[in-house]
Parts: C-alpha cells; sequence; structure tokens
C-alpha cells in the first residue's frame, strides 16, 4: 500500500467516523431529514462567505456554511410554526429554494472559480491527499487535519454533554422540566451537523454525507438499546464501511464516495436480516418458535385436564388429537414430535402421557388463565 | 420591458415554446400528484424517489445500450419504486423511523448509482460521467418529441387519478373507513405512490433530482393555503405548477447563468410565500385581524374566581 492509499483510507474513515456520531442522534429524534437539507443548503453559506472573504482555503467559509445549517433548521421550524404546513413538507419547501439560490448565485458571479456545484454533491477523495498542510511538524492532508479536528469537536461536545443530549433525546419533557433547553440542545446539535457536513463536502459530497449520517447510526439502533453502545457501533460500521468502500471503488475502478454510500447499504442490509434481536431473520425464528410453543402448550393443558378421569383413555389417543383439538394429521404429528424432544409428552402405545415438566407447564397455564 | 420583449420572444421561439410546454406539463402533474404526498405527509418520498432513479437510470443503459430518454425513464421508475418498497418494508418490519430510513433508501440509491455510473465510464471522477444532467436536469435540451413522452406518461398518470378520485380521497382522508368499505387501500397506495414516481421520473430530464422535490412539494404547499377541497386544492397545485413551469423558464431567459431548473424552484418558492402570507381565511396577514381566541373568558369559565361558584 502507497503513502497516498494509506492517506485515503485514513481521510474516508475519519470522515465516516466524523459523521457517524451526530447521526445517532438524528435517527433517534427522527430528524434524520433535516441533515438532508442541511447538506445541501450549506453551499449556499460557502458561496456567501466566498463572496464576503474571496478566500475558497478560508475558515470562514466552514462558520458560513454552519450559519445557512442553523438557519435552515430555524426557517423549517417557523414554517411548521404558522401550522399552515406540515414539517415534512417544510423540509421539503426550504431547502431547494436556498439551494436554488446558491446554484444560481455561482453560476452568475462565482464562475471559474473552484466552486462548481457537482463538486460539492459529489466530493472527489481522490484527489484530496494533493492538499497538504504542515502543522506540529507533520505534513499531512489538509482534509485530514480539518475532518480530524472535526472528528475531536464532535467527540468532546458528545462527551461533554453527553447526559444532556441523552435526556433531550428519550425524554425531551424531563429534560424542559430540569432546565436543560430542549431548543439549545437541538440547535447545538444542528450545529454539529452543519460543521460536520461542510466538512465532508470535500471528500464525500453533500448525498452521500446523509449516507454515512445515517445509515450506520440506523443499522446501529437495529444491533442495541444501549446509547454508548449505539454510538460505538455507529463509529465502527461507518469507518468499516468506509474502507471497504475504498478497496471496492478500487477494484471496479470507480467514485470512492459511491463506493463507500454503497458499503453502509450493504451493512444495513445485513443488520436488518441478521441483527441478533431485531433483524428479519431473528423476528420471523421468533415467530415460528411462538407458533410452536403455543401449540405444545395447548396439547399440555388438554393431555391435563383430562389426566387421570376416565375419559382419558381416549382422549390422550394421537389420532383423537385430530378431532379434538382440529388440528390436520400431519401438523399433530409434528407439534407431538416437538413436544417429545422438548421433554413435555412422551408416546406409548399411540397414547401420550405429560412429563413432569410437562404437567408443571400446563399447570401454570392452567393457574395464569 | 425586457420581460415582454422574452414573453413574445418565447411564444414567437419554436425552441422556447418547447421548453415552457415541458415545463408546464411537468408543473402540471406533479402539482396533482404533490398534492395527495402533502396531504398524506409524504413530502419527502419525492425527494427520496427522486434520487433512487439514479441507479435505475444506470442500469437501464448497461444493458441495452440505449440512451433514448424512455428507456432510462423505465429504468428510474423501476428503481424508484423498488427505493419506495425499501421504505415500506424497513418502516413496517423494524423500530426505525420513516425519516432515517428515506435518508437510507435516498443516501444509499444515490451511492451505489453513482458507483456504477463510474465503474461503467472507467473513470473515478465522476463529474465527467455526465452526472450533471442527471443531478440539475437540462431543461434547455427539451425537444418535442421529448415533451411529447413527459404529456403522454403524465396525461395517463392523471387519466389513473381521475378514474380513482374517490378511492385517492378516501385514501388520503380516512384510511380505516376506506378499507372498511372493502376498498383494497394497500393497493391503493402502491397505485399512488407509482403515479407519483411517473411524475419525478418525467421531471428529471428537465430540472433534475436535487430540485424535483420542490416542484412535488411547493404547488401542493401553495394551493393547500387557498382552499379546504381536495378537488379545488388538486386544479389550483397543478395551476401554480404550471405557472412555476412557464414563469421559470421565462424568467430564465432573462439572464447569464439562470438556469431553468433552479429559477422554476425559486418562482414555485416565491407561490408558496404570497399564498402562505395572502391565503384568504390563513394567510399570515389575515391573523391579526382574527378576533383573538376568546382565552380569558374561557378560563374564568373553568377556573372560577374565589366566590362566584
Amino acid at each position: 500500500m502507497t503513502t497516498m492509499q494509506l492517506e485515503i483510507q485514513a481521510i474516508a474513515a475519519v470522515v465516516a467516523a466524523a459523521c457517524a456520531l451526530p447521526g445517532v442522534f438524528l435517527v433517534l429524534r427522527r430528524t434524520a431529514m433535516l441533515s438532508d437539507a442541511i447538506s445541501h443548503t450549506v453551499l449556499l453559506g460557502i458561496v456567501l462567505a466566498y463572496f464576503w472573504v474571496q478566500d475558497l482555503a478560508s475558515p470562514a467559509l466552514i462558520l458560513g456554511a454552519a450559519a445557512t445549517g442553523l438557519l435552515t433548521v430555524w426557517l423549517v421550524e417557523l414554517l411548521v410554526g404558522t401550522r399552515l404546513v406540515k414539517e415534512d413538507a417544510a423540509i421539503g419547501l426550504v431547502f431547494p429554494v436556498l439551494f436554488s439560490v446558491a446554484v444560481i448565485l455561482i453560476s452568475r458571479y462565482a464562475r471559474g472559480v473552484h466552486l462548481d456545484v457537482d463538486a460539492v454533491l459529489l466530493g472527489e477523495l481522490a484527489f484530496a491527499p494533493f492538499e497538504r498542510l504542515t502543522l506540529l511538524g507533520l505534513d499531512l492532508p489538509t482534509a485530514l487535519w480539518v475532518m480530524g479536528g472535526i472528528l475531536l469537536l464532535n467527540l468532546v461536545v458528545i462527551g461533554l454533554f453527553f447526559k444532556e443530549l441523552k435526556l433531550a433525546t428519550f425524554d425531551a419533557g424531563l429534560a424542559a422540566a430540569l432546565g436543560f433547553a430542549p431548543a439549545l440542545v437541538h440547535y447545538g446539535l444542528m450545529a454539529l451537523v452543519s460543521v460536520t457536513a461542510v466538512g465532508a463536502f470535500d471528500a464525500v459530497g453533500s448525498i452521500l454525507v446523509v449516507a454515512l449520517m445515517i445509515t450506520p447510526a440506523a443499522t446501529a439502533y437495529l444491533l442495541t438499546d444501549d446509547l454508548r453502545a449505539m454510538l460505538g457501533w455507529s463509529v465502527g460500521i461507518g469507518v468499516a464501511s468506509a474502507i471497504s468502500g475504498y478497496w471496492l471503488a478500487r477494484a471496479l475502478d470507480g467514485n470512492i464516495a459511491g463506493a463507500m454510500a454503497s458499503m453502509t447499504g450493504i451493512f444495513f442490509v445485513v443488520g436488518l436480516l441478521f441483527a441478533p434481536e431485531r433483524g428479519l431473520v431473528a423476528v420471523a425464528q421468533r415467530r415460528m418458535r411462538q407458533r410452536w410453543e403455543f401449540a405444545q402448550t395447548l396439547l399440555a393443558v388438554h393431555l391435563l385436564q383430562h389426566e387421570g378421569l376416565p375419559e382419558n383413555r381416549v382422549e390422550s389417543r394421537v389420532d383423537h388429537l385430530v378431532e379434538h383439538i382440529r388440528w390436520q394429521p400431519v401438523y399433530a404429528e409434528q407439534v407431538i414430535r416437538y413436544a417429545e424432544r422438548k421433554g413435555v409428552v412422551r408416546r406409548r402405545e399411540g397414547r401420550l402421557y405429560l412429563t413432569d415438566d410437562g404437567r408443571r407447564l400446563a399447570e401454570q397455564m392452567v393457574a395464569r388463565a | 420591458m425586457q420581460l415582454f420583449t422574452v414573453i413574445v420572444e418565447y411564444l414567437s421561439d419554436y425552441t422556447l415554446r418547447t421548453i415552457a410546454l415541458g415545463a408546464a406539463t411537468l408543473g402540471v402533474v406533479s402539482g396533482v400528484l404533490g398534492a395527495y404526498a402533502v396531504l398524506r405527509r409524504q413530502s419527502l418520498v419525492g425527494d427520496a424517489m427522486s434520487h433512487a432513479a439514479l441507479p435505475g437510470v444506470v442500469l437501464a443503459f448497461m444493458l441495452t445500450g440505449l440512451k433514448s430518454p424512455p428507456v432510462l425513464m423505465a429504468g428510474a421508475a423501476v428503481s424508484g419504486i423498488a427505493g419506495v418498497l425499501l421504505l415500506i418494508l424497513v418502516t413496517r418490519t423494524t423500530r426505525i423511523k420513516e425519516d432515517s430510513t428515506l435518508g437510507i433508501v435516498l443516501s444509499v440509491f444515490f451511492g451505489v448509482g453513482l458507483l456504477l455510473l463510474t465503474w461503467l465510464q472507467h473513470s473515478p471522477d465522476a463529474r465527467q460521467a455526465g452526472l450533471t444532467t442527471f443531478l440539475f436536469g437540462q431543461a434547455a435540451t427539451l425537444v418535442a418529441r421529448d415533451v411529447m413522452v413527459m404529456a403522454i406518461f403524465g396525461g395517463a398518470a392523471l387519466l389513473v387519478v381521475a378514474l380513482l378520485w374517490k378511492e385517492f380521497k378516501l385514501l388520503s382522508f380516512d384510511r380505516d373507513f376506506g378499507a372498511s368499505l372493502g376498498l383494497p387501500m394497500q393497493a391503493l397506495e402502491v397505485v399512488l405512490t407509482a403515479l407519483l414516481v411517473v411524475a419525478i421520473v418525467i421531471g428529471l430530464q428537465a430540472v433534475g433530482v436535487v430540485l424535483m422535490s420542490a416542484l412535488v412539494v411547493a404547488p401542493a404547499a401553495a394551493a393547500r393555503q387557498w382552499t379546504d377541497r381536495l378537488g379545488v386544492m388538486v386544479l389550483l397545485a397543478a395551476l401554480f405548477g404550471a405557472t412555476a413551469g412557464v414563469g421559470g423558464t421565462i424568467l430564465s431567459g432573462l439572464g447569464r447563468g439562470l438556469a431553468t431548473g433552479p429559477v422554476i424552484v425559486l418562482v414555485a418558492g416565491a407561490l408558496v410565500v404570497l399564498s402562505l402570507l395572502l391565503a384568504p381565511g390563513r394567510g399570515l396577514i389575515w391573523r391579526g385581524r382574527r378576533p383573538r381566541l376568546l382565552a380569558a373568558p374561557t378560563m374564568s369559565v373553568t377556573y372560577p374566581a374565589e366566590g362566584q361558584s
């Protein structure tokens, strides 16, 4: 691996980790689509800040972009506050308008400047190592410094305000009652999202920022109920998507950001299918098991009801189940086998007998009813 | 004066007339179907679907080797619908909420499309891959045949809306009642969503992915302010959509660097702001004139002062 390959992967991993942290709160607070809106409208902030300072490398661009991110959130809330439009429509109105203004400003007044719109939307990671910056005696790609700083910022803010974020996310009412100002937390979080989105722009572009923010966090949401663990999983999945995406892009000779987003999608589908408790496979298995257990309990209760009574000779016959519980013969046979395997009933000469375990199970069930 | 000249120019110039006609057609179709999307709180589904169309466009080209609009549109429609089905599956079967699922479908489908496109071109640089057209559309390249295709598909979609008028009304306002009448609400939902996909797909060539969502939301949100009746709202949304389309095309001819798509969006946005302010009864400037809710008497009835009760 050349240094350049290593550096691209390092940038990709840092971008993914920086995005994955605020993404967790976006997913939990049901504001994921605000990140889509913000990642588009920060373009306007970049353009306006550029007109102000006339320098594409200036940190003012990040500040301007973060400010438009907050402006977007504020405008959406203003529209929702009139109660004339719902939140989804408000988001769908605000970001295309601000984005259109930015596109027109660029094409009218910033032609020839290295600020073309599709670069912002799509990013280009492959060229990131060419721009370099030496700090503290270390000569590293500028993007790595910038995103490293943003990752650190995200870590520090989330670490310092972990309790506040947690409370405001899971119980906004209590947070307000305790004086934590949910609005402040909300805007603080949105400021983090905006800064992260601007930083990630150069590397992956605004549309795929959404993939790196939301998809790993949503996958992590399928894996755990613990907020700390969810943050960890989200970062882990993000970084894994970044590295594997890089190699996928190399293998196909394709766009790195696109490949990274594709990998987040693959991790999501794997999580969706195979997550230990919430995955579709686990849910289907649980349903199946519950069906068999219900049938087995029914069988045990049936046998208990007639145990030791004169009619038991008839009622405990295997073929009688077919008439009495109205099971199909094949199904009845399957249930009996399941119950035998679980040690609930024993079969002797075409009759069924409860084991001690089976009797306890049935008695518990009857007692509960 | 300049505006007048441009309008005259449009009416006499064949190419410009074609573009305006295409934009108007698009505005009508996305206005009508957007009305249902906004009422059913699915404004952002359009955004997700327009992004989800990219891999379909690329795959259609890879499989057929054809670049003609109907082929690419068919591909876009297929992957747009696949995106919606995934959206419904994930939202129904897991605890992940709709907003996250929208973000996932939007960005992952788009990422896959981008990867396929760059792989196809053997060039990791997305900018050379002709993606700009897909992102921002090229209204200027619309020819009469394209407008014809738009009109046929759009017209078919509108015809379905007219035929299923009552059913879609029930779906939007009282789904449970519809189900109790024995109507297949699930199937109707899929049909209505598929029609929205049609509206989006015919708009991609003209205004592109990023701004298509505004054409779904804005005319409908503006129309909603003026009326409480579905029929009036749908007609108004169509009118506003057409106005934004034609107005945006004309205005974009006024100056250099005024790309058609963004200008159409700004006109649509202006219509929304005007409606929010002016619409009789609902509009913001009428608020001051309306008598305040009689809060004080209500309070004194609920919490009577000592000695009064």
